[in-house]
């Protein structure tokens, strides 16, 4: 079939790589007309994906790829099941619409082409996140998130406020990261599979791995926080200093999500335990409720929303967690509804505000005459998102209540906070879908009138999705919610939930929840003053603490540099060989390995014996020079010496080198010495005598004495009698020390070349550096 | 140092030297000596003569920047080791030739090339070294002349 | 024979540790001179010790005779001989640059890269 050719679905991954890189270029020609040709990227491949539906309902899975580091048994492969083609159609499609969005809520925005750039590098790596088999791959696109994240939230980086929440949210999620490849490393250990698609039959395994619970708790780190579940939730609210289309599209209906998706992806591997069933859905439950506090608390349109999104959110990783089929089913409806009625209410919340001027909820009434469009699409979005009847949102709320209502304890638990967030979800849905539109007219910075087609085409159509997929549940359901919900299961399912009302225990929930949302609705004023109490009584939440750990961050490494690097280079030497006198010594004493006590020499030369002593002599003359002159002779003296013991043991080369040496080093020190009007002496004061000398006879004791240890084991002379055997008969050299360094180890003596040539080089470019400064000054 | 004595006896002790470093370098293989000794006596020779006559008058004798004849040693020994590359054996591996000149046979070969090209780079770099030492910093011309 | 040759190469770590823990540059780096000659005839020692028989292949055989030095030692050492006059010339320059320039050879005044009241880095985002 030529849907599920590898080539194309390459390409509709790259696609908007290559817009985005086109994206500038048309925007400075076009305008920002220029966005509704970008737009066909996304949609190019939102119709590539459309084309899987039915090979993905009828419970096939589409694989491909190409090698990537064979070696490493790494691939570029995609896995595409129900799950990743859901989220591969929301993905694209809700960009479409973003991006057309973006061309009318930024209109003549100097960097709209930059901006559009973002939104689409963001599309592209999270649509090879979630088609990702690979688990590299999965991180290398789940980090790219963070930073398109990062870039979109800081796009307005001139202000303070944003260049903060902009790093906030890449620090956190970033740290969510490198947890998440931690925990993706330990998966990979454990199972021996670097594969998603193969990891899936491998959970009983790795369930019985001692390794599990630190694995397990690492990949929470990542989705928790790229999901903003409490305590890692503060990065949301702050992200919506970006554009509202990246709060629309990044920070409601796809990036996110991630958390989630990572989850379900994982939910047959690593879920149905009891840290699993215990952990999901306790941190959901607290992210669902005090999301939905809080979110009644603000009073701008965006902030609500961004609240709700991250009880939402919560309500997902709880469903997630339940561990029940009609929970993970639940979890489905929900997340589609979701994406589609807050990225409608975001659109209409950035439309308000490019119309009116103002997000605040207090300042906006009685728009429903100025914005008849923008009012219907609000309207149906705020219907899907309290769950009334007809609607996508109905479905899934259906489908929580009868999913949580099973009966146990614990059950009823949960029933209690999904009730509560979703009644104050129901709340601040109708305030913000309802209240800016009804009541009186109001003066606003700007006089509204209706937004142009570009900002009311997105939320229409996600609004209008939403009752069609609630009207017409079968094929939701049939090509959509039955496959994603199989793939997090890993067996066939089939969700069957319809939009007409059947009575039962769901039912009469929603209708109570329906009812004290209204209720708290009609109280919002007195409801937001208590939250306000509330949380005043409550001191700084964690964006306070960020800020405080990053100072302490800041002043911590500042006095350890102090400590660990204070800038003296005594201080640095004398540790360095301290520490080499401890390596060398402390194993000699603490193993048994000290040498034995050799033998007194015998049949020693006099010439030889008097060579010794002057070398000696020399290193004592050097240690006590007091002037430049006794420091050059005794150097000097040493050197010769050395020299001496090289031919007096059978090394006629190295003596003729180092004379040579000898000769050149006392020329140049002279030369140097003449002009430097510095002394040689020394002025220490007698601690630091007795310290040093301690540190430097430590030193010499520890070197002497494993010289004197591996001098009395036998040599290895299979080197040795490599080059002796070689040496004249294939390199027709009788010299083997010669033929040792230009022939045998010729590529080592290069490289030595090159360094006494660059030596020669830095030498020049010191003495040259002054006459250039000289020169200036 | 600057003596009537050195001044005279030094182009011939430099001479000499030189002559010597060269016989050194090419009995190397053979017999104790190489590259790097050759090398270094050559660049004594040239910092005696620098000693005795001034950084210029080296400068003008050897026509060449010391720098640039390091270059040109360090091109030759990579050289050298490439040439085996095309000889199709691995990198540095040593070619040998046994042309007959004059009724001997001499052998040449890349190692040989190798290790001339240490020669000229020891010689280069030191002798730069040693003579941008001997530059009397205050003087800014002769400084340029001796490094340049 | 061995111990003449390890007593000497204790003085001579010995010194050269002493002298690079001073803090004037020009002592520092006299002690990197003997350092370079400690670790030389260290090298020496260690590929054993023979008397005056260098490693070099008579006329009439193919390989050395024995007794001959051991040759590998001497290549590494030769070279390194180059490589540490090399490194001295270039840090005699320095020493003497960074004192024209900052007027002190003693390494505690150095303080241009690492100034004393350093501020704190910027808090803000």
């Amino acid at each position: 079939m030529a849907a599920s050719a590898p080539a194309w679905t390459f390409i509709a991954l790259f696609l908007p790589f290559v817009a985005a890189l086109l994206a500038p270029f048309l925007v400075s020609r076009l305008g920002d007309k220029a966005a509704w040709i970008i737009a066909l990227a996304p949609a190019l491949s939102f119709l590539h994906f459309c084309r899987f539906l039915g090979e993905i309902s009828a419970g096939e899975v589409v694989t491909g790829g190409y090698a990537w580091a064979p070696s490493l048994n790494l691939s570029f492969s995609w896995f595409i099941d129900g799950l990743s083609l859901t989220f591969a159609l929301l993905i694209t499609g809700i960009g479409t619409l973003i991006v057309i969005y973006s061309g009318g809520y930024m209109k003549g925005h100097r960097h709209l082409g930059r901006f559009l750039s973002f939104i689409l590098l963001f599309m592209g790596a999270m649509l090879g996140l979630v088609v990702s088999d690979s688990f590299l791959m999965l991180f290398v696109y789940w980090e790219l998130t963070s930073i398109a994240s990062f870039l979109l939230i800081g796009f307005d980086h001139e202000r303070e406020a944003a260049r903060r929440a902009a790093l906030q949210a890449l620090v956190v999620t970033g740290a969510g990261g490198l947890s998440l490849l931690a925990g993706l490393v330990f998966l990979w250990n454990v199972t021996g599979v670097t594969q998603l698609s193969l990891l899936v039959h491998l959970g009983d395994a790795l369930k019985m791995s001692p390794f599990y619970l630190p694995a397990l708790f690492l990949v929470l780190g990542g989705a928790f926080t790229k999901s903003a579940q409490f305590p890692f939730h503060f990065w949301l609210p702050n992200a919506m200093e970006a554009p509202t289309p990246v709060s629309a599209y990044l920070h409601s209906a796809t990036m996110v999500k991630a958390g989630v998706y990572l989850l379900m992806r994982l939910n047959p591997v690593l879920g149905g335990t009891p840290a699993w069933e215990i952990l999901l859905p306790f941190f959901g439950g607290v992210t669902l409720i005090t999301g939905a506090l809080i979110g009644i608390r603000q009073t701008d349109l965006k902030l609500m929303l961004a609240y709700t999104t991250m009880a939402s959110l919560g309500l997902l990783v709880m469903l997630t967690g339940f561990g029940s089929p009609h929970a993970i089913e639940a979890a489905v409806l929900y997340l589609v509804a979701h994406s589609l009625f807050k990225g409608a209410l975001f659109m209409v919340a950035g439309a308000v505000d490019h119309e009116t001027g103002t997000r605040e909820l207090p300042l906006l009434g009685g728009l429903r005459h100025a914005m008849p469009v923008t009012f219907a699409a609000a309207l149906l979005a705020a219907c899907s998102m309290a769950g009334l009847p007809l609607f996508a949102g109905f479905l899934a709320k259906e489908e929580i209540y009868a999913a949580l209502a099973a009966g146990n304890p614990r059950a009823v638990f949960f029933t209690g906070a999904a009730l509560a967030g979703n009644a104050l979800m129901v709340a601040i849905a109708l305030a913000v879908g309802l209240k800016p539109f009804i009541g009186q007219r109001k003066n606003t910075p700007r006089h509204p009138h209706e937004a142009p087609i570009t900002l009311w085409l997105g939320p229409v159509v996600l609004a209008a999705l939403g009752i069609v997929f609630g009207v017409f549940s079968p094929l939701l359901h049939a090509y959509l919610s039955s496959p994603m919900a199989s793939a997090i299961i890993d067996e066939p399912t089939v969700v069957t939930i319809t939009t007409i009302p059947h009575l039962g225990l769901p039912l009469a929930l929603s209708v109570f929840t329906l009812a004290i949302g209204v209720l708290i609705y009609w109280q919002l004023e007195r409801a937001r003053w208590l939250m306000a109490q509330m949380l005043e009584s409550l001191g700084p939440g964690p964006d306070r603490w960020f800020d405080h750990m990053v100072t302490g961050l800041v002043r911590f490494s500042a006095g350890l540099m102090r400590i660990i690097q204070p800038g003296r280079l005594e201080i640095y030497i004398t540790i360095t060989f301290i520490l080499v006198a401890l390596t060398l010594l402390v194993p000699l004493f603490v193993f048994d390995e000290l040498p034995d006590m050799p033998a007194w020499p015998t049949g020693l030369l006099v010439q030889e014996a008097a060579f010794f002593v002057i070398a000696a002599l020399g290193i004592i003359a050097v240690l006590r020079a007091a002037d430049r002159l006794t420091a050059i002779v005794s150097l000097g003296i040493q050197g010769f010496a050395v020299a001496v013991i090289f031919l007096l043991f059978g090394a006629p080369d190295l003596s003729f080198t180092q004379f040579m040496v000898e000769t050149l080093s006392v020329v140049i020190l002279t030369l140097v010495m003449t002009r430097l009007r510095l002394s040689v002496s020394d002025h220490r004061p007698a601690g630091q005598v007795v310290l040093d000398a301690t540190i430097a006879i430590a030193c010499g004791l520890g070197f002497a004495l494993m010289l004197l240890k591996s001098v009395g084991r036998p040599l290895d002379p299979f080197m040795t009698d490599f080059f002796d055997a070689y040496s004249k008969a294939i390199a027709h050299g009788a010299n083997v020390v010669n033929v040792i360094i230009v022939d045998f180890r010729g590529t080592d003596t290069l490289g030595e070349i090159a360094v006494v040539m660059i030596t020669g080089l830095a030498v020049l470019a010191l003495l040259k550096l002054r006459v250039g400064k000289r020169g200036e000054g | 140092m600057n003596t009537l004595i050195l001044r005279t006896a030094a182009p011939v002790i430099t001479a000499l030297m030189l002559l010597f470093s060269v016989f050194v370098l090419l009995r190397g293989h053979n017999e104790p000596g190489g590259g790097f000794i050759g090398g270094l006596i050559a660049a004594s020779a040239l910092a005696i003569f620098g000693i005795a006559h001034g950084p210029g008058a080296v400068q003008r004798a050897i026509r060449f920047h010391p720098m640039a004849i390091a270059g040109a040693g360090l091109f030759l020994a990579t050289m050298s080791g490439l040439a085996s590359l095309i000889a199709g054996v691995p990198f540095m591996s040593g070619l040998w030739v046994y042309p007959d000149i004059l009724g001997v046979e001499v052998p040449l070969s890349t190692v040989m090339s190798f290790d001339i090209g240490v020669y000229l780079v020891v010689v280069g770099a030191i002798t730069a070294i040693a003579l941008a030492l001997e530059t009397e910093p205050e003087n800014g011309s002769a400084h340029d002349e001796g490094s340049r | 024979m061995e111990v003449l040759f390890v007593a000497l190469i204790g003085l001579f770590f010995t010194a050269a540790v002493y002298l690079m823990l001073s803090k004037f540059t020009i002592r520092i780096l006299l002690g990197i001179v003997l350092l370079g000659n400690g670790v030389n005839l260290l090298l020496f020692t260690a590929g054993r010790i023979t008397r005056e028989v260098p490693p070099i292949i008579p006329a009439d055989t193919s390989t050395l005779a024995a007794g001959a030095a051991n040759p590998l030692p001497q290549a590494l050492i030769l070279t390194a001989i180059v490589i540490s006059f090399s490194f001295f010339a270039f840090l005699l320059v320095l020493t003497w640059r960074a004192f024209e320039e900052l007027g002190t050879d003693s390494t505690d005044e150095m303080r241009l890269a690492e100034p004393l009241d350093e501020p704190l880095p910027p808090m803000g985002y």
